[in-house]
């Protein structure tokens, strides 16, 4: 099958004043051809190549795709600014004083510096600190320092024209308090984009007024389609991840699935603890200790309660191509990757609570961060896990991944977790959209 | 009174040299040992203390924790060896009630690999509580503040 012809993300709104080329110099190597199996066989070189890096950035971080960057919450207030990426590009998230909020690039239409240098700001107006030209919140130029130049000598030439010149404009939609951006005019609407399935399980875990409990990052060294590929293998957790199997963790043995959006880019993983008696006891109360038997000295650590009634304890959800959401036993977080060149990649995780909360679930929510991020007790592996296919696969661009757990097709399977489908569906939407 | 308090004085900063040599030197068992029973071991870093969020990298209430992650790691956590090197800076007491005393000092850890890289893997504070009870010093609170966001690949040893 033919991939669609890709539109390159050369008109965004407000730009037709001053046309922006957005060169398409990126080409895949001439020689790079992906191997026979489909999207059973990866070839390594996708994770070691400039060129395949440079042309990512274009088909996908600037090409019709939706991508998170940041929580509705960090720019809640009107002036509120929030630095964040799209790939390589930098970006501002604003809100404006009539409360819309708006993504640009953070790059100043002068010289093309940044123009907020802070993660998180408050302002009336952007001032590019450079040579001062200033920008309203949505991005539009308000003024040009010295544009009349002084005692009527120098500035700039009589036709210059602010409204030609602006921060350049991003589309956004909000969604279950997540800011969505995309750089092109030919992305679909973002409920589309996600489908039916991926967007109400998001509404099942997300629409919910979101608290910001904790954020870090981890540089991990490997290329961020290792990341995106390995937070999508329901393979590896049980095999790599053993601290739930070392400490005797009960109610290991769970019922789970996999369900792949319909194009196949995004995915559900989810599981139920298989003894789930306690329907009557959490609706008298909604808080309960999970009682997970176990090894652990400390076994507050995994002190839970059941909040909702589908049996779903853990969930990962991706969304295409940097986004992940976790609910794992009651710990919420958003994890998003941003590629920080071909062999490095900058994993962030904001954890979350509902502004709903009790003290107590809040605390148990706090207490069950322990089980994932930098230093997680259960998934610290994937720091490292990931560089050692980026270093084992480094010399040898023309091998490829064999990934056949499961079968060959990317196709949803809700009787086992025993499967490498989602990986295989994210390869299905790269290949799509990089025309490989 | 002051040779008392000297001595006191000197027996928190025997625990706190301790601490981070025992670390140093591999003795990830003695780690423990440094803390009083229910004693809370904090991870964070300066943008989570800023902005009041109580979740940071590693919260650990009670010793049984800290045994959990001392376990998980031995047993359980896969990662590439690696060694510490703490370099700490002058202690300040900033506050003393009885026999706890707030103290405060700076750190940084160098991080060696196996394949003998060698980084700075963390600069910050500590934020103690000691407790001097009983001729003993030992961690009522040891909170460490990172003060980058960032983590380089995976933090498992204890800083």
């Amino acid at each position: 099958m033919q991939p669609p012809t890709m539109q390159t993300a050369s008109s965004c709104p407000g730009a037709s004043a001053a046309p922006i080329t957005q060169a398409s110099a990126a080409t895949p190597p001439a020689d790079f051809r992906w191997p026979e199996g489909g999207v059973a066989r990866v070839p390594f070189q996708v994770f070691s190549d400039p060129a395949i890096y440079a042309l990512e950035q274009e088909k996908i971080f600037r090409g019709p795709v939706w991508h998170y960057l940041c929580l509705e919450t960090e720019v809640r207030k009107p002036g509120d600014i929030k630095t964040s990426w799209l790939g390589d590009t930098p970006i501002i998230v604003t809100r404006d004083e009539n409360g819309a909020v708006h993504a640009m690039i953070n790059r100043c239409a002068h010289k093309g510096a940044l123009v907020c240098l802070k993660e998180r700001d408050n302002k009336p107006s952007l001032t590019c600190v450079y040579h001062s030209w200033n920008y309203a919140l949505d991005g539009k130029l308000k003024s040009v320092a010295f544009q009349d130049g002084i005692r009527g000598k120098g500035g700039m030439p009589e036709d210059f024209d602010p409204a030609r010149h602006r921060l350049e404009p991003l589309r956004v939609e909000l969604y279950c308090g997540m800011v969505f951006g995309t750089y092109s005019q030919e992305t679909e609407p973002l409920r589309d984009f996600l489908g039916e399935r991926i967007g109400a399980f998001m509404e099942r875990n997300m629409d919910h007024p979101l608290k910001i409990l904790g954020v870090h990052s981890q540089i991990i060294h490997n290329n961020w389609k290792l990341y995106a590929e390995n937070v999508r293998d329901s393979y590896h957790a049980t095999l790599l991840h053993t601290f739930y199997t070392t400490f005797k963790v009960n109610r290991l043995d769970m019922d789970g699935g996999i369900v792949l959006s319909d194009k196949k880019w995004h995915h559900i993983s989810y599981s139920k603890r298989a003894t789930l008696q306690a329907a009557d006891e959490y609706k008298q109360a909604n808080v309960h200790a999970a009682k997970y038997g176990s090894d652990l000295d400390g076994p507050e650590l995994l002190k839970a309660w059941d909040g909702f009634d589908d049996g779903i304890t853990h969930s990962i959800q991706t969304v295409f191509p940097t986004l992940v959401m976790q609910l794992t036993l009651n710990s919420l977080a958003v994890r998003f990757f941003v590629p920080r060149g071909v062999d490095k990649t900058e994993l962030f995780w904001v954890f979350l609570g509902y502004e709903t909360d009790t003290p107590e679930q809040q605390k148990m929510r706090v207490m069950q961060g322990n089980l994932t991020g930098a230093a997680g007790l259960v998934a610290l592996e994937d720091g490292c896990i990931n560089s050692f296919v980026q270093r084992g696969t480094g010399s040898s661009p023309q091998q490829s991944a064999f990934i056949e757990m499961g079968g060959r097709t990317a196709e949803s399977n809700e009787s086992s977790r025993a499967t490498e489908a989602a990986v295989r569906g994210f390869w299905h939407g790269y290949r799509e959209i990089m025309g490989f | 009174m002051l040779m008392q308090a000297t001595a006191t004085y000197e027996k928190i900063h025997q625990l706190l040299r301790d601490y981070c040599h025992a670390l140093d030197d591999g003795e990830v068992d003695r780690w423990t040992s440094f803390f009083q029973d229910d004693a809370i071991y904090q991870i964070t870093t300066r943008e989570n203390l800023a902005n009041g969020y109580p979740l940071g990298i590693v919260l650990c209430e009670g010793r049984g924790m800290m045994e959990d992650r001392i376990k998980a790691l031995k047993t359980a956590n896969i990662f590439e060896s690696h060694t510490y090197c703490h370099i700490t800076g002058p202690l300040d007491v900033v506050e003393q009630m009885e026999d706890r005393w707030a103290v405060r000092s700076n750190f940084a850890v160098y991080r060696t690999m196996y394949t003998g890289e060698a980084t700075l893997f963390a600069t910050g504070k500590y934020l103690d509580v000691v407790d001097t009870s009983g001729g003993q010093a030992s961690f009522a609170e040891r909170v460490v503040v990172i003060d980058s966001r960032t983590i380089d690949t995976l933090l498992v040893y204890p800083l």
